[in-house]
């Protein structure tokens, strides 16, 4: 389980996390969102050690700042918001060094299934820099793939920090990514995902993480925080939550516009 | 819940142009060992390549093959794989093709600490001298390059992400500044060591003796057999300080330890060969083309082919206006130059440089 507690961090001498709280538990996907600027990727990059605050943070009842590089890489993966890459590597050398810096490294094979379950084997041996910003962006997630491919390894689960893993894709790639992460939690991984697009984490996510202003406003599963009051106030406009038939919850975007 | 199964596209693969980096290797030490013994057999004295061993050589060519052509060829060899390795680490370092110990300043720099050391060494306390030897020299040319790196990376990088317009900037000025502060001692040099110090701007082999040798192997020797330390760090580093530290590597650590042998190896050639340009930037990147950007293929193959390069650049030096000759960082500039431009230019058609 992933424990956080009184995490505050300022940058630019301004507070852009206040004493905030936060838990995962692995076997779930679980979705930070809020609107823009209220600290998403802040609290994911507080909870990754890439940025240094107040605050404690226990991994699995590890601690992960004074863990090794390389133990800490071999049990969770970080996807940043976004990635540069430097020099004209292939699509196959970006996945390899996750692969090889995670804990499979021995295992022959893992960086094709990785860019398979992204569907990007046809382009596994072209240049990176080829390719379009949605399939770059799948590139780098079959890289945190392959670089945890077990979601529990020694009776210990795997951990995925994705920071708006679908923010590039199409409506298809969208769903392809989102169910990559559900069989990696189902499989009894842990996956912190700061998400954009309402309705998909709602569909998608165990728990929601509702932010705004630095602060983390709701929490508990999508039905508890998708609520007409706590979006509204969170969004700043008029949001109706609306139900559909099996089961599940949808947002009407056109009502943001009448607000 | 929705599957999500896309159909593969039925379209061909893609592939990256590549040379397999075994047969690149081999090719290479094969030419290494070509223009080493077409530089141990060429020049003034018109020993040619097969009569090295097919009969027995005079006293006087025997000279001249163990004491000048042999520590020429040895530290042209090594100079020139320092020179190619450094300039790989430092564009591993800072995530771009165009850094160059000889571009940013760091030449500059462990030039004027081989300055300081020729033309301040009387007066520095006889402890110092003692202590170090024949490494004086290599040895303040080298905090010269350290210290000219680490200003520059500060100056640089900002949170893991290095700009390359703020980087050759830093360097022109650090280069300038360096030359201003060596203009002054010169100013300063008595006869002497006026003579000590000609050599110097022009780059050239042309002093090469078994004491230099002696002096420089060490060093560089010890930056090659480490840099390989660094390939893995390097690759990860590539796509951001941030991601390498999430994939394992300890970053810190790596840029240190990058900057350290680049300064020594910087520092160690420029204190026995001068100023040489561009083959740092040359020969990593024809290499990046044909065997791709990974460090753990492209820092062995850039020191065989440095080696290569320089000793070919040597020989021609000594053969073009022979009996005299030209300086090799010419014939370096020659070459360099217009690859730079090249790398420029395509860039340029890519992204934002
Ligand atoms: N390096 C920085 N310096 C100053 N302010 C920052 C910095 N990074 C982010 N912020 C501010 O912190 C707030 C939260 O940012 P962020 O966590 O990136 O938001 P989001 O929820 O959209 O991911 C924003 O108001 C942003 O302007
Ligand atoms: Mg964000």
């Amino acid at each position: 389980m992933l424990l956080a507690s009184g995490l505050s961090v300022s940058l630019g001498r301004r507070p852009v996390l206040s004493d905030v709280a936060f838990e995962a538990q692995p076997g779930q996907i679980t979705a930070i969102v809020g609107p823009n600027g209220s600290g998403k990727t802040t609290l994911l990059r507080m909870l990754t050690g890439d940025l240094a605050g107040q605050g404690a943070i226990s991994l699995d009842g590890d601690t992960p700042a004074t863990m090794a590089p390389r133990a800490l890489a071999q049990r969770r993966a970080v996807l940043p918001q976004a990635t540069a890459v430097g020099f004209p590597f292939t699509l196959r050398e970006i996945v390899r060094m996750g692969h090889e810096a995670g804990h499979a490294a021995h295992r022959p094979g893992i960086v094709d299934e990785a860019v398979a379950e992204v569907g990007l084997s046809r382009k596994i041996d072209g240049f990176f820099h080829d390719m379009s910003g949605g399939e770059q962006a799948r590139g780098h997630l079959a890289r945190v793939r392959a670089q945890v491919w077990e979601p529990m390894r020694d009776g210990r689960p795997s951990w995925l920090f994705v920071d708006e893993p679908v923010a590039a894709l199409d409506i298809g790639h969208q769903l392809q990514v989102m169910t990559l992460l559900r069989r990696f939690a189902d499989a009894g991984g842990g996956v912190v995902a700061v998400m954009h697009d309402l309705n998909l984490t709602a569909m998608h996510a165990d728990r929601m993480v509702l932010m705004d202003g630095g602060r983390i406003v709701a929490a508990g599963r999508p039905t508890e925080v998708m609520t007409d009051p706590l979006l509204s106030s969170a969004y700043r406009c008029r949001l109706c939550v609306n139900t559909a038939p099996p089961k599940g919850i949808w947002l009407l975007p056109q009502a943001a516009a009448l607000a | 819940m929705a599957t999500a199964a896309i159909a593969a596209a039925p379209a061909t693969a893609v592939t990256a142009p590549r040379l397999k980096v075994g047969a690149v290797t081999a090719g290479l030490a094969l030419i290494l060992l070509t223009t080493a013994a077409a530089s141990l057999s060429l020049g003034a004295s018109g020993l040619l390549p097969w009569e090295l061993f097919s009969r027995d050589l005079s006293p006087a060519e025997r000279a001249i093959l163990l004491d000048i052509r042999l520590p020429r060829l040895l530290l042209g060899a090594l100079v020139g794989a320092s020179l190619a390795v450094s300039g790989a680490l430092m564009q591993g370092l800072f995530r771009n093709p165009l850094a160059d110990p000889g571009l940013v300043g760091v030449g500059a720099g462990a030039g004027l600490g081989a300055v300081v050391a020729i033309v301040l060494g009387g007066l520095m306390p006889a402890a110092i001298h003692a202590a170090t030897g024949m490494y004086l020299v290599p040895l303040f040319a080298f905090f010269g390059g350290w210290a000219t790196t680490l200003i520059l990376y500060r100056v640089a990088s900002l949170r893991g992400q290095t700009s390359i317009a703020t980087m050759l900037l830093a360097g022109i000025v650090l280069g300038a500044l360096a030359g201003a502060a060596t203009g002054v001692l010169v100013y300063l040099a008595d006869d002497n060591q006026l003579r000590d110090l000609t050599f110097w701007g022009l780059g050239s082999l042309a002093g090469a003796n078994w004491t230099k040798l002696a002096a420089a192997a060490p060093i560089l020797i010890a930056g090659l057999a480490l840099s390989p330390l660094l390939a893995r760090g390097l690759n990860a580093m590539a796509l951001g300080e941030g991601v390498a530290r999430h994939l394992g590597v300890p970053v810190e650590g790596v840029k240190r330890g990058a900057i350290l042998i680049v300064a020594a190896m910087t520092g160690a050639s420029v204190a026995v060969s001068g100023g040489i340009g561009f083959v740092g930037i040359v020969v990593p990147h024809i290499l990046r083309l044909a065997i791709g950007p990974d460090h753990r293929s492209l820092l062995p193959t850039a020191a065989l082919f440095g080696a290569a390069l320089l000793i070919a650049a040597d020989t021609v030096s000594r053969l073009v206006v022979s009996p005299a000759e030209l300086p090799i960082g010419i014939i370096m500039a020659l070459i360099g130059a217009p690859v730079f431009l090249w790398i420029l230019l395509a860039r340029r058609a890519t992204m934002e440089i």
